[in-house]
């Protein structure tokens, strides 16, 4: 697995191809792809495009919504991206959101009367380490057994989402209400609002702030540079006496914690408690999120806020264009699909040049 | 007709002219070698014949015809195999599976594995190899890789054979055997071009040479017109000193202790009961056939295989046998690997980050635990130009770098840090003559500030002018050891292949 993303930068670096002009070409690619899609159904392409982009950037509240959907999708975007810096594909991240998410409820609700600045810092905390330890279990499994961490992470997501699932409908949920939830949490656990009559949360001011640290720990600290090299050439990096098994659990362990955050977020800034699978799927778009962004942490804020904008657009497409939300999901997978093969894009653009020389 | 012109051929790269003006041709059953410099253009001459990389000027015609060659794909259609300095085969598939790739014969629409098998063995025993193709690759020692990475091009039938830099990873013997291949292959009318840079090797067995420099064609002579030393004039522009033997003068107290060191794998012993030491300003040469126990004693001395048994000294100081290899770079052990790519470098990280690799956490890169881009930036281009590496700026990924450069950034990262002994393993593998004199130099005059080598080469040419002494390694056994001037050629030879000399104490 860690070689796909090997032969992935050499194909960049073999095309002689900027990544950017490969980037916005396939994007190009899947909208056009994407409109042969809608116009099969008998929708118009154009139409359809008008309404997610009115859906997403249109007005105030539809931007605010796309900030709304993007933020956890930057967060575990961001957690995919650092697992692959450090050579490993952390297809987790969803389960790691969840039991995040689940720590912070515990801890929002469950601890009273500490004042907000340190309510929200513990709570967090609670949620990073909770999310990191997850992971690093499969850092664990992976030096110590040689376990497949693809497999590993896919099946404890399965254990998360089922054993947060137990907790909230039997021994942890709220007594009032007919809903699978966790107690409220309390005031002093909540994340701010921007504005009181929307969602968005100072979450993604968080998720901002996690991809500085992270862009700071990787270019500027030796731990950054560690990760680094475990990711590109373990035996290199065995060789210069970098204690490889140390770093691929470290590497787990900092992915799951922003996983966990971003669970956090939603909890603290959106739901106030945690409700039983909460979560369509926003740890497992992360895949999607990082690999159109060839796994650059700090880009995926931006890929992050496009996710956003295609989930916020779904909903209007529906409203006006009435075309059902799901081939807007086809659009998205389009975009990764094109995005993260550049070779299919590299060859469809060398047909193009070849009939430009005759 | 020639077999192959290239006329005028220009590859420029993002701030260097790989390839200026560039005219090269060959006959059909001919071995053609192409000599040059590190970075003087020889690889990427052949990949754009190949169709890696696209001229951005210059004709290629083949058997008379021009041809645009956009891809390998094109290049094999069109007769071209290339076997490249980094072998590209995939471990876990049999020799036969990575043979017949891309190419596989098909039973219906499957792939028909007994029909591989059959076709990769006669055609092996066509060219008189001995291979088993149901083995793995991952099983086949270097030289075995190369025979295959032969065969996958003349099993596409390719008539036009590229050879870059096959010599530097085999033992003498193997080179033997490959020039024997490649004389049978010029018989049956093939065109081979044969990248090398030890001189010998062309006046052995090609039929004529061409001249690279600085991306320009010097000229092609024919060997039997010329001399090892006129070539090397004619690559690197001035005079070169080769092989030439400096002994220490001034030898001090035992600075690196190995004793009773003994390495199992399962119930085999890897290397067993060996005793060695480095005095202060000594080099001390591991003299063997490739496979006798090398790596793995490599890897026990640089803390990355943990012996079963070893006292190790350096100076008064002890390292335990449970240290990482983190505490022998930090005990002033040097480690310059035997395979750069492998364990040397990492290829698609920046030169910058690869002159730091294995001292990164040391106090002059970092303040506060934050790594001082400017000292290291600094230091960067410092070893680049001590160390005459040929590279447009420090901040490229060390990959785009010629081979022989890539090694110069190795042997500038440990001598830049003053280390108290240095492990060389194959210290000039795949570097020009000229850098080949300058790294020797560097070595000697690491030596002579009291400092100690343990050389391990595959060049027995190189043991023999650099080591002050000597260690013979047999079947993972010390089997002599001595003054190097004390053994005779045909005492080595003997040594080395485990047969027995008459006055072995010394
Ligand atoms: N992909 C690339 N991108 C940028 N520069 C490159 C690339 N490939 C080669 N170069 C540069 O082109 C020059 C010629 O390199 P080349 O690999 O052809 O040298 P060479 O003659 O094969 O040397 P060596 O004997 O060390 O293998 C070098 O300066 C090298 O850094
Ligand atoms: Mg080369």
């Amino acid at each position: 697995m860690k070689s796909n993303v090997k032969i992935l930068d050499k194909l960049y670096a073999a095309k002689g191809i900027s990544n950017t002009i490969v980037l916005f070409l396939s994007l190009i690619l899947a909208l056009i792809v994407g409109g042969v899609f809608f116009l099969a159904n008998g929708y118009s392409p154009i139409d359809a495009y008008a309404a997610i982009f009115i859906g997403a950037f249109g007005s105030f509240p539809a931007f605010i919504m796309t900030l709304t959907q993007a933020t956890p999708l930057i967060f575990s975007g961001l957690a995919f991206a650092v697992a692959i810096r450090g050579g490993m594909l952390n297809v987790g991240t969803e389960g790691q959101l969840f039991i995040g998410a689940f720590a912070a409820a515990i801890v929002g609700a469950y601890i009273k009367g500490c004042p907000a600045y340190i309510h929200i810092p513990l709570v967090l905390l609670a949620a990073a380490i909770a999310g990191g330890l997850w992971a690093a279990l499969v850092g664990f499994l992976k030096v110590r057994f040689g376990s497949n961490e693809v497999i590993t992470t896919i099946m404890l997501n399965f254990v998360a989402i089922n054993l947060t699932g137990y907790l909230v409908n039997y021994p942890l949920k709220n007594p009032e209400g007919m809903m699978a939830q966790t107690k409220p949490i309390f005031d002093s656990a909540k994340l701010p609002r921007f504005f009181s009559q929307y969602q968005l949360s100072a979450a993604i001011l968080l998720a901002a702030l996690t991809i500085a640290v992270i862009a700071f720990i990787f270019y500027k600290t030796p731990l950054g540079y560690e990760i680094e090299v475990t990711g590109k050439n373990k035996r290199a990096a065995e060789t210069a006496g970098i204690k490889i098994d140390r770093v691929v659990i470290i590497t787990m362990f900092i992915s799951g914690a922003i996983a966990g955050l971003g669970g956090a977020g939603q909890v603290m800034g959106i739901n106030h408690s945690f409700i039983d699978g909460f979560s369509p799927g926003y740890g497992f778009e992360g895949v999607a999120v990082s690999a159109l962004v060839a796994n650059n942490p700090v880009l995926t804020f931006f890929s992050g806020i496009l996710f956003g904008a295609i989930k916020a657009g779904a909903i209007t497409v529906n409203r006006i264009a009435h075309i059902p939300m799901d081939f807007v999901f086809v659009i998205q997978a389009l975009v990764v699909i094109f995005v993260a093969s550049p070779k299919l894009v590299g060859s469809i653009l060398n047909i193009f040049k070849k009939k430009g020389d005759k | 007709m020639n077999a192959v012109e290239m006329h005028g051929i220009s590859k420029e790269f993002p701030g260097v002219k790989a390839l200026d003006n560039v005219d090269f041709s060959i006959n059909k059953g001919e071995i053609h070698a192409l000599l040059g410099e590190n970075g003087a253009g020889k690889s990427t001459l052949m990949k754009v014949l190949y169709g890696m990389h696209q001229p951005n000027m210059g004709t290629i015609s083949i058997k008379g015809k021009d041809v645009r060659i956009n891809s390998p794909i094109e290049a094999i259609k069109l007769g071209i195999g290339m076997v490249h300095q980094h072998f590209m085969l995939v471990p876990v598939l049999t020799i036969a599976e990575n043979i017949v790739a891309g190419a596989e014969p098909k039973n219906g629409l499957f792939f028909d594995l007994h029909k591989a098998i059959s076709e990769v063995d006669k055609l092996a025993k066509d060219v008189g190899f001995t291979i088993d193709p149901r083995k793995k690759v991952e099983e086949l020692s270097v030289g075995e890789r190369q025979r295959i990475e032969i065969l996958k091009a003349l099993y596409r039938g390719v008539e036009i054979l590229i050879l870059d830099e096959p010599t530097a990873v085999l033992t003498p013997l193997e080179v033997k055997e490959l020039f024997t291949t490649l004389r049978q292959l010029k018989q049956k009318g093939m065109s081979i071009i044969l990248i090398t840079h030890k001189l010998h090797e062309i006046m052995e067995v090609s039929d004529k040479v061409t001249v690279l420099r600085d991306g320009k064609t010097i000229g092609t002579v024919l060997p039997k017109d010329t001399s090892a030393n006129e070539l090397a004039n004619m690559m690197v522009g001035r005079e070169v000193k080769m092989g030439v033997k400096c002994r220490s003068t001034n030898v001090g107290d035992k600075l690196f202790e190995v004793q009773n060191l003994c390495l199992k794998n399962g119930d085999r012993f890897c290397l067993k009961d060996i005793n060695l030491y480095l005095r202060k300003g000594e080099i001390l040469g591991i003299a063997g056939v490739e496979g006798n126990g090398q790596t793995e004693l490599i890897e026990v001395l640089t803390g990355l295989r943990k012996p079963d048994k070893m006292c190790l000294k350096i100076g008064e100081h002890e390292i335990s046998n449970n240290a990482g290899a983190d505490e022998f770079i930090k005990s002033g052990i040097g480690h310059i690997p035997e395979d750069r790519g492998e364990r040397g470098l990492v290829l698609d990280m920046s030169i910058k980050n690869n002159c730091i690799l294995g001292y990164h956490r040391i106090n002059r890169f970092i303040k506060k635990g934050i790594f001082l881009n400017n000292v290291i930036g600094k230091y960067a281009r410092h070893l680049i130009k001590t160390f005459k590496i040929k590279a447009v700026n420090e901040e490229i990924h060390v990959g785009t770098l010629s081979g022989g450069n890539q090694q110069k950034v190795i042997i500038g990262r440990i001598f830049a840090q003053n280390p108290e002994v240095v492990i060389a393993a194959q210290p000039t593998r795949g570097v020009d003559v000229g850098a080949i004199e300058y790294i020797h130099h560097k070595m000697i005059e690491f030596r002579d500030e009291g400092k100690a080598i343990l050389l391990i080469s595959a060049d027995l040419d190189e043991i023999k002018s650099l080591s002050d002494r000597i260690v013979i390694l047999y079947k993972g056994c010390v089997v002599a050891q001595g003054v190097t001037d004390d053994f005779t050629d045909t005492d080595l030879g003997i040594l080395m292949t485990g047969g027995k000399i008459s006055n072995e104490e010394r």
